[in-house]
């Protein structure tokens, strides 16, 4: 029984060499998986793939039990993948209201309630609600670009570093809020460079070295791993 | 002095300075908001700008003509005023041809905003072509129905004033037309899914790519909404002035500086933008010489015409503008990009 989103044998890349060697990736709802992996490991690679941003040589992506493989991103949108870049993931110019109801773009009925749940999840959001997404702090910005996000309420939530450049308190609250959203039946995939703290919260990981799978297994089992954390971990 | 000249005084800036700069402006605030919509969303600096602006008014004009050979007028109002939708059809019709014949092309090579200025320059040429060739490059008067709301000899009897005021009627659709246009465009940005999803596309494409906002509809509702501005724009001042396609080319200068001066891509800087550089054109060419006459004492009375610059150089003073603004404050008046 594969999980709900099951990606198998991506290879390719952005047209010259390739970066992801039949690499696997796997989530299921209600469950957090993390990609780690040393730099120029594949790891945005893997995520962009899944989102269908590269051309992909073979592999499949499934979707639970449709084959998306050859949607284009929008599509992949719109069939429930959300995607939340690591930079220019905001509307800067647009008020925090505005970037989410734009996050809502493709719904038709009201998206008022939705607005308000993502309220109740990011209350800092309310406050901030009639003010530009640009002039807010950098952990702020990252709570509008996953709220703007969750607005096509996804089943898979894909972040490429959401802690990237945040301080290590904002660092701790946006991996609170990840675990929130995954109990709200969501799969999360995170792309993550503190990979330590992202394992932490994580019920699976992937380690990609090469553009290929190096070790997969239980977030924690990942970390107290001897050989993962020498060579990964720092020890 | 007595206050009968400051009055007179008042009056003959009134109705050289401020009523003209006020209508020029209002304009020249249509055609840089078209310009300005354009620059934010399809990311080019468009030069047929000006050409495309004749070209509407050209359409405007054949419709009013045929509106007046079946007999339809428009009573105290323009003919014009009822063409002018048609034409707005029409002209955003025609535009969107030359996007699928010429700018899709381009966009879809995600060629660089140099490339698409440059070709933006070659539909200018042949926008002049078809203008010149349908209409020919004549003056032309298209104006009809009530001339003048308040005339220059009624308001001195009225008022028993040696300086008379006109208002043209031209004058104040153009006011009512642009603040209407004005209005309807920032509530449409402000408040409709349409009009946010236009600014979400034109602040971050990838992510409005993400979010399922359908780049072809924004571009496309882009195209329709800058056609009826710049020919309400190019009609509005045929209808105060006259029609002729080179006029209306040497508006393409005022109308750049209008956008540097405001903040290119800003549509208040737009408006804005279009009334300082209205303003300052008028303002910079009249002569004072009568309104010094009115306000100082007999022994001061100036001799020559007290003019800062000829009419001939206008273009002059948007050109020094606009090099004064880049120097100074290249931002503009309103910073940042964003439509």
């Amino acid at each position: 029984m594969s999980k709900f989103l099951s990606c198998t044998n991506m290879t390719g890349g952005y047209g010259g060499e390739d970066i992801l060697h039949s690499c696997n990736i796997e989530v299921d709802v209600n469950e957090i998986v993390v990609i780690v992996g040393p730099n120029g490991a594949g790891k945005s690679t893997a995520m962009k793939a899944m989102l269908g941003m590269i051309n992909l040589k073979c592999g499949d992506i499934i979707l639970d039990g449709n084959d998306i493989s050859n949607l284009s991103p929008q599509k992949r949108v719109a069939a429930g993948i959300a995607f939340v870049p690591q930079s220019m993931n905001i509307f800067s110019e647009l008020t925090v209201e505005e970037n989410l109801e734009m996050g809502g773009f493709l719904r038709d009925e009201n998206i008022q309630k939705t607005i308000e749940e993502i309220y109740e999840l990011f209350p800092a959001m309310k406050e901030k609600r009639n003010q530009l997404a640009g002039e807010l702090s950098g952990g702020q910005r990252q709570q509008v670009a996953v709220s703007r996000a969750l607005m096509t309420q996804p089943k898979v939530l894909m972040l490429d570093e959401p802690t990237a450049g945040v301080s290590p308190i904002v660092m701790d609250e946006i991996f609170d809020r990840i675990v929130q959203i995954k109990e709200m039946g969501v799969a999360v995939v995170i792309v993550e460079q503190n990979a330590k703290q992202a394992l932490k919260i994580a019920d699976f990981g992937h380690v990609l070295v090469n553009g290929e799978n190096r070790f997969y297994g239980k977030g924690n089992e990942l970390l107290t791993d001897p050989e993962v954390r020498k060579s990964f971990l720092g020890g | 002095m007595d206050n009968f000249e400051l009055v007179n005084a008042l009056v003959l800036i009134s109705n050289f300075v401020l009523i003209p700069a006020l209508s020029y402006g209002s304009q020249l605030a249509l055609a840089t908001l078209s310009l300005t919509i354009i620059y934010g969303v399809l990311r080019f600096s468009n030069f047929a700008q000006a050409d495309w602006m004749s070209f509407g008014t050209m359409t405007t004009i054949l419709f009013t003509w045929y509106l007046q050979s079946l007999g339809i007028t428009g009573g105290f109002l323009p003919t014009a005023l009822i063409a002018l939708p048609f034409a707005i059809i029409l002209t955003a019709l025609f535009c969107l041809l030359i996007d699928r014949s010429v700018y899709s092309f381009y966009r879809k090579k995600k060629s660089q905003p140099i490339v698409l200025m440059i070709v933006s320059v070659g539909v200018m040429f042949i926008l002049q072509a078809i203008v010149r060739f349908i209409i020919g490059p004549n003056d032309r008067k298209f104006f009809d129905g009530e001339k003048y709301i308040v005339h220059a000899l009624d308001f001195k009897d009225y008022f028993g004033l040696s300086e008379g005021l006109t208002i043209k009627s031209t004058q104040l659709i153009t006011l009512i037309v642009a603040i209407i246009a004005m209005v309807s465009l920032f509530y449409f940005l402000q408040r409709t899914k349409m009009g946010k999803s236009m600014r979400a596309y034109s602040n971050n494409e990838d992510l409005a790519l993400l979010s399922g906002i359908n780049p072809e509809r924004v571009v496309l509702i882009t195209w329709v909404i800058a056609s009826a501005l710049i020919t309400t724009a190019g009609v509005l001042y045929g209808l105060d002035k006259s029609f002729k396609p080179f006029t209306y080319f040497n508006l393409l200068l005022p109308m750049f500086a209008a956008a540097i001066v405001g903040g290119i891509g800003s549509p208040i800087g737009a408006v804005i933008g279009g009334y300082v550089i209205a303003f300052s054109e008028i303002t910079l060419t009249y002569a004072y010489k009568k309104f010094f006459i009115y306000l100082l004492p007999e022994n001061l009375e100036p001799s020559g015409l007290m003019q800062v610059l000829s009419t001939d150089y206008k273009f002059a003073i948007s050109f020094i503008i606009l090099v004064i603004v880049l120097i100074v404050r290249p931002t503009g008046i309103v910073k940042g990009k964003i439509i």
